[in-house]
C-alpha cells in the first residue's frame, strides 16, 4: 500500500509505521465498537497513514462526516470525533452532543485533535457545557506526513500566513516538534544550515529541547547528515512563477491535494471493445500521484515539453511487449508472458491517464493567453521593464481576469525589481480596487505586510545582483535533457534551490554578499553525536539532506531537488520537508481575506 | 502611443524569449496523438475489470476502495435516516463566561514552585520526542479539579508564570496562562506588560481574534500604537453587515479613522460609491431598456468598475448632472480616460448601439472627423468589439486602423476582413502573398474578382 515510501535513500515508512501504531492505541484505549465522527479536511491526510480497514480491525464499525445537528443512529459504545483544533468546530460537536438522546443507550464520547491539542478549544466546549461528557480527550500528533519516498509534508495551510502576516508562531513550535520526532527515528541530524529569521527560531527551539531532554542518548545511527532550514520568504519569488513541470502543471492547473487530483472526466471516459459509448460520467475523475507509478515517477519533474516524447517513448515499449505474446511459443514462454500480464495492464491504463492529463495540459499551455501570460513573468524575472506599469497586466485587469492571477503578477514584479516605484504601485492598487472591489484593501496590505508588495525603498535593485550571481536566469535551458535546475522554469533557476545547491559545494562561504541581501540571518549549528554514533563513509557514498521549507513548497522545486539528486557528481541526495504544498494561486489565495468574495 | 507601439514590434521580433514555444519541427506534442495511437491499439488481453490484486481498487471517483474517505462516504450512506431531526437549537452560551471561566488545565500541576524543570506533563512531551507514550488515561473530570492557576496572585508570579510559558514555546499553555491573566489583571496592566514581550503579544492577539473579542482587540492596538492595524480592523467588519444603509453608515464611521493616507482615499471612495450605489438601486427601472435586457443582479456592493458599466448600459444618454450618469461617476471618482473608455466600450458594444461606438472614437477628435482616435490600442478594440461579437462589418472598420501592416494582416484574417487583407497586400505590393490568399477565397465570390482586377493591373509594381 505504502511501499513507495520505503524506496527512497530514507525509509519514510518508518515514519508511518510509528503513526500508524499510535493510531491502533488510542483506538484500543476506546475499548468496545466505535464510530469516528471525521473533521472532513482530516480524511485527505489520514489516508496516507491508514486504510478504513485497519481502523476496522479496532472496532470502527461506521464513519460520518461532522456536521450539525443530530448524530447518526449507530449502535455502537464509542463515538469518537477526529478533529482539527478549531473553535467553529467545537460549536458543532457541542449540538451533536446535546441532541444525543440521553434515555437510550448512552454512549461514550471522545475527541482526538489533530495534530495538538488545544486550550481554546477545550474552553469553547466547557463554555458550551459539553466538556464533561468526553471520557478521553487526547491528540495524535501528526506533524510531518509522508506523501513519498522523499517528502514530508505537515499540510499545515496557514502556516506562511500565521508567520509571516501575523508573526504568529505556533506553526514553527510544531515544525521543531515534528523534528525532534524525526530525529526520533532517523537519528540526530548532525549539522543544521539555516537562512531566515523562522529557520532561525526553529533551530533555537530544537537545540533547545535537545539541551532540556537531557535525560537519554539517542542511539540511533543518523540517517541524515545535513538539514537545511529555509524561509519561504527568502524566495518569494519562486512559487510566483508558473512552474513548468509536469507535475507542477497538473497542481497549477487542476490543484493536487494530498496527493490527488480531480480532472475534467470528459477525457477518461472508457470505451470498451464493442460496446457503445455510454453516457459521459459528470463526476470529475481522481487520480491518485505517487511514485508508486512507476511512468508518474518517471515523468512528473520533467518539464513538460519532454511529456511528450517521454510518453511515446513508453507507449512504444508497452507496444512491444504486447506483442511478446505472438513470439511464445511453449508453455513455459506463455506462463512467463502471462505472468507479466498484470504488470502490463496497470503500464497500459497508467500510460492512457497520462496520455490524457498531458492532452489536457496542452491544450492550456499552448494557448494565447498561457504564452502571455509566461512572456510577462519571463521578462519580470529577467529585469525588463520592471520599473513601470505594464501593460498586459493593465490589460488583464480591464478584461477582469481572475484577481489572484492579476496579484501573482503584481507581486512577481514586485520582487523582481525590489518594490515598486510610489506611482506604480498606487496604480496597480486603484486598477485593483476599482475594478474588483474596494474590500480588497485588506488583501492587498496583507501582500505589502508579507513582503509580496512594496514600495521601493532608497536603497537600490539588488534583484539582478542577485540574479547574476546565483545564475538566476539560464538563457540555454535545455528542456529535453536538462544539465540545469533551471529546466522546470524553462529558463528561470528557483532561488531556494540554487542556495541549496551551492551550500553543498562550494558551500555558503561563496556567497556571503548575496546571503546578506536576502532577508533573514544565515547559520551554521552542530548537534553532537554519543561516540560511536559517528557515521563511517564508504567511498562516493551520497550524503543526505534534509530540506525543510518553512512556509511551503512548490512541485517545481521538489523538482528541481529531485533533479539534484539525480545528478552524478552532485554526491548528495535529498529529503524534502514543508508546512505545506503550494503553488502560487493557493499561497496568495492564504494571503487574502476573504477569497471566496473575489469576483471571478 | 504609436512610438510605442513600434517598440513592442521590435521587442516581439527582437525577443530572446522562447517563452515556451512549440517549434513545428520539434513538436513534442504531434507524439502524444502517437502515444495515444498506442494506447488505443493495445487491446486488454484481459479485461480490466478483474483486476489483479497488487492493483489497487479504485472507485470511479478515484477514491481507492477501502481508503478513509472512501469508507466515510460508504458507511454513513448505509446508515441513512429518514427521519432527519431537525438541528438542535444552539445554546445560548453566557458571553460573560470567557472571562469568568477557569482554564481546563491543570496548569498549576505544570508549574509546581519556580524551577524550570517543573514543566512537567508538557515538558516530558516536549522534550522526550521518542514516540509518545500514552499519557492521558486520567479522565478529563480529575484535570477539572485539580488546583489552577489561582494561586499564582501577585503580579509578580503571574509575569513569572508567563515568561515560564513563553520559553517552553507550547502556544497552548501561553494562551492558557494568558486568559488566566486577562481575568485576573486590568487592561492597563496586561497591555504594558505584553508590550515588553513580543511573543505572548502575539499569541494574544491571535486568541481574541480567534474567540472574536474585537471590542479588546481593537482597544489593545489602540494601547500598541498600530493605528493603521487598528483601523483596517474596524474596516473589516463592514463584510459582516447585510443591511446596505447600515453598511453605508458604517463605512461613513469609518472615514475618520487613522488610515493611511493612500488607504484612507480608498475607504472614502468605497463610501461615496456604496452611498452613490444606494441611490442608483433605487431608480425606477421603467424604460425599455430593463425590459429588454433585466437586470441579472442588483448593482449593490459592486466593485466601481461594474457600476460603470451598468451605468454605461442603463443610463447612458443622462446628462452629467444626475447620479447615475456615467460621466457624472468618472468625473467623482477622478476615472482614467482609458478606463472609462474601455467600460463604455464594451457596454455599448454588447447593446450592439454601434452609432455609439462610434461616437466614442469621434467626438474628441476636432481637428478633423477622418481619423478616430483612442486611449486604447485598436488591437484591444478589436478585441473588445470580438468578444461582444460585433459583425464583421463593423470590425472592419476598427481592424483598418491598427497601424502595423503585419498585426493588421492578421487580426483582418482571423476576423475575415478580406477587403482589409487584399487591400493591405495591395500596398504591400506582396503579389505572393496575394496569390495565396485568392485560393482560399470562395470561387466566383467578390473577393476573388477583386484580387485578379488588382492582379491584372499593370499600374501595381509588384515587388515579387
Amino acid at each position: 500500500m505504502a511501499a513507495h515510501l520505503s524506496y527512497g535513500r530514507v525509509n519514510l515508512n518508518i515514519l508511518r509505521e510509528a503513526a500508524r501504531k499510535e493510531l491502533r492505541e488510542f483506538l484500543d484505549k476506546c475499548a468496545g465498537s466505535k464510530a469516528i465522527v471525521w473533521d472532513e479536511y482530516l480524511t485527505g491526510p489520514f489516508g496516507l497513514i491508514a486504510q478504513y480497514s485497519l481502523l476496522k480491525e479496532h472496532e470502527v464499525e461506521k464513519m460520518f462526516t461532522l456536521k450539525s445537528g443530530r448524530l447518526p443512529s449507530a449502535d455502537v459504545k464509542n463515538i469518537i470525533f477526529f478533529v482539527r483544533p478549531r473553535l467553529e468546530l467545537m460549536d458543532i460537536i457541542a449540538e451533536n452532543v446535546f441532541s444525543e438522546d440521553k434515555m437510550h443507550s448512552p454512549r461514550d464520547f471522545h475527541i482526538l485533535f489533530v495534530p495538538r491539542r488545544s486550550m481554546l478549544c477545550e474552553q469553547r466546549l466547557k463554555e458550551q457545557g459539553v466538556l464533561a461528557s468526553f471520557i478521553n480527550i487526547d491528540e495524535y500528533i501528526l506533524d510531518l506526513i509522508p506523501y513519498d519516498g522523499d517528502l514530508l509534508s505537515m499540510e499545515y495551510e496557514s502556516a506562511f500566513r500565521e508567520c509571516y502576516l501575523e508573526n504568529d508562531q505556533t506553526s514553527l513550535y510544531h515544525t521543531a516538534k515534528g523534528l525532534m520526532t524525526l530525529q526520533a527515528l532517523y537519528g540526530t541530524i548532525p549539522q543544521i544550515y539555516g537562512k531566515g529569521e523562522c529557520a532561525r527560531h526553529v533551530a533555537n527551539m530544537m537545540l533547545r529541547m535537545k539541551r532540556e531532554f537531557a535525560g537519554s542518548q539517542n542511539q540511533i545511527l543518523p540517517v541524515f547528515d545535513t538539514l537545511l532550514l529555509l524561509d519561504r520568504n527568502v524566495d518569494l519569488l519562486t512559487p510566483l512563477a508558473t512552474q513548468l513541470t509536469y507535475e507542477g502543471l497538473i497542481d497549477e492547473i487542476y490543484g493536487i491535494t494530498n496527493g490527488y487530483v480531480k480532472l475534467p472526466p470528459e477525457k477518461f471516459a472508457q470505451k470498451k471493445q464493442g460496446e457503445a459509448s455510454k453516457d459521459l460520467p459528470t463526476e470529475p475523475k481522481k487520480l491518485q500521484l505517487n511514485s508508486a507509478e512507476e511512468l508518474y515517477a518517471e515523468i512528473r519533474d520533467k518539464n513538460f515539453n519532454a511529456v511528450g516524447a517521454a510518453l511515446s517513448k513508453k507507449a512504444k515499449i508497452i507496444s512491444a511487449a504486447f506483442e511478446e505474446r505472438h513470439n511464445a511459443k511453449t508453455v513455459g514462454e506463455i506462463k512467463q508472458f502471462v505472468s507479466q500480464l498484470p504488470h502490463m495492464q496497470a503500464a497500459r491504463s497508467s500510460l492512457a491517464n497520462h496520455t490524457s492529463i498531458a492532452e489536457l495540459i496542452k491544450d492550456i499551455t499552448t494557448s494565447e493567453a498561457f504564452f502571455d501570460n509566461l512572456t510577462v513573468e519571463q521578462e519580470f524575472m529577467t529585469g525588463v521593464d520592471t520599473d513601470k506599469v505594464n501593460t498586459y497586466i493593465e490589460d488583464c485587469v480591464a478584461q477582469k481576469d481572475p484577481l489572484i492571477k492579476i496579484l501573482r503578477l503584481v507581486s512577481m514584479q514586485s520582487v523582481c525589481n525590489n518594490g515598486l516605484k510610489q506611482k506604480v504601485l498606487d496604480y496597480y492598487k486603484r486598477e485593483i480596487l476599482q475594478t474588483y472591489g474596494y474590500e480588497h484593501i485588506l488583501t492587498l496590505n496583507n501582500l505589502e505586510k508579507a513582503g509580496l508588495l512594496k514600495l521601493q525603498s532608497s536603497s537600490r535593485n539588488n534583484y539582478p545582483t542577485i540574479r547574476k550571481t546565483l545564475k538566476l536566469w539560464m538563457e540555454d535551458a535545455n528542456e529535453q535533457n536538462p544539465n540545469d535546475i533551471s529546466y522546470v522554469y524553462s529558463g528561470y533557476a528557483p532561488l531556494s534551490v540554487r542556495l541549496t545547491q551551492v551550500l553543498a559545494r562550494p558551500g555558503w562561504r561563496s556567497i556571503e554578499e548575496v546571503l546578506k541581501m536576502l532577508p533573514g540571518p544565515h547559520f551554521e549549528e552542530r548537534q553532537q553525536l554519543p561516540a560511536g554514533l559517528h557515521k563511517k563513509r564508504q567511498q562516493g557514498e551520497n550524503r543526505t539532506t534534509l530540506v525543510f521549507f518553512l512556509g511551503g513548497v512548490s512541485y517545481a522545486e521538489i523538482a528541481a531537488l529531485r533533479f539534484l539528486s539525480q545528478m552524478e557528481d552532485s554526491g548528495m541526495e535529498y529529503i524534502i520537508a514543508t508546512t505545506k504544498l503550494l503553488n502560487g494561486t493557493t499561497w496568495i489565495k492564504s494571503l487574502m481575506d476573504r477569497p471566496e468574495s473575489q469576483s471571478s | 502611443m504609436m512610438k510605442n507601439k513600434a517598440d513592442e514590434e521590435d521587442y516581439w521580433n527582437s525577443s530572446k524569449f522562447k517563452a515556451f514555444t512549440f517549434d513545428d519541427e520539434d513538436d513534442e506534442f504531434s507524439r502524444l496523438k502517437e502515444s495515444k495511437r498506442a494506447v488505443n491499439s493495445i487491446r486488454p488481453l484481459v479485461d480490466e475489470d478483474d483486476d489483479e490484486e497488487e492493483v489497487e481498487k479504485v472507485s470511479w471517483s478515484g477514491e481507492p476502495v477501502g481508503s478513509i474517505s472512501w469508507s466515510v462516504n460508504e458507511t454513513a450512506a448505509s446508515n441513512q435516516r429518514t427521519d432527519r431531526e431537525p438541528a438542535f437549537p444552539k445554546i445560548n452560551t453566557d458571553t460573560t463566561s470567557i472571562s469568568k471561566s477557569h482554564s481546563g488545565y491543570s496548569l498549576s500541576a505544570l508549574f509546581k514552585g519556580e524551577t524550570h524543570r517543573s514543566l512537567s506533563d508538557s515538558s516530558v512531551r516536549l522534550y522526550a520526542p521518542e514516540l509518545r507514550k500514552p499519557k492521558s488515561e486520567y479522565k478529563v473530570t480529575t484535570r477539572l479539579t485539580a488546583v489552577s492557576l489561582e494561586k499564582f496572585r501577585s503580579l509578580q508570579d503571574k509575569l513569572l508564570l508567563l515568561d515560564y510559558a513563553v520559553s517552553a514555546h507550547d502556544g497552548n499553555v501561553i494562551t492558557a496562562v494568558l486568559i488566566y491573566l486577562k481575568r485576573t489583571l486590568s487592561k492597563e496592566v496586561l497591555f504594558r506588560e505584553l508590550t515588553d514581550r513580543q511573543t505572548a503579544l502575539r499569541h494574544f492577539i491571535h486568541y481574541l481574534t480567534e474567540s472574536k473579542d474585537q471590542r479588546l482587540l481593537l482597544e489593545l492596538l489602540r494601547a500598541l500604537g498600530r493605528t493603521e492595524d487598528m483601523a483596517l480592523l474596524q474596516y473589516k467588519e463592514h463584510l459582516g453587515i447585510a443591511d446596505e444603509n447600515k453598511r453605508r453608515d458604517f463605512l461613513k464611521s469609518c472615514l475618520s479613522l487613522p488610515f493611511s493616507p493612500e488607504d484612507s482615499v480608498h475607504v472614502e471612495d468605497h463610501y461615496t460609491l456604496l452611498e452613490r450605489q444606494i441611490i442608483i438601486e433605487v431608480i425606477p427601472r421603467k424604460q425599455e431598456i430593463f425590459q429588454k435586457f433585466p437586470r441579472k443582479a442588483s448593482i449593490l456592493n459592486m466593485p466601481l468598475i461594474t457600476t460603470l458599466y451598468y451605468c454605461c448600459f442603463y443610463h447612458y444618454t443622462e446628462s452629467e448632472g444626475t447620479y447615475s450618469s456615467p460621466l457624472n461617476i468618472r468625473q467623482t471618482f477622478k476615472l482614467s480616460e482609458k478606463q472609462f473608455f474601455v467600460t463604455a466600450l464594451a457596454a455599448r458594444a454588447k447593446l450592439k448601439a454601434w452609432p455609439d461606438v462610434d461616437a466614442l472614437f469621434t467626438s474628441r477628435n476636432w481637428l478633423g472627423f477622418t481619423r478616430k482616435k483612442s486611449p486604447l490600442s485598436f488591437q484591444r478594440v478589436v478585441d473588445v468589439l470580438h468578444k461582444n461579437s460585433a459583425p464583421t462589418q463593423v470590425l472592419q472598420d476598427y481592424v483598418a486602423l491598427v497601424d502595423d501592416a503585419e498585426l493588421r494582416i492578421t487580426l483582418a484574417q482571423k476576423h475575415k476582413c478580406h477587403d482589409i487583407v487584399i487591400n493591405t497586400y495591395r500596398d504591400l505590393k506582396d503579389r505572393q502573398q496575394l496569390l495565396g490568399y485568392r485560393a482560399k477565397m470562395a470561387r466566383g465570390s467578390a473577393e476573388e474578382r477583386k484580387i485578379n482586377e488588382l492582379l491584372n493591373n499593370s499600374q501595381i509594381r509588384w515587388k515579387n
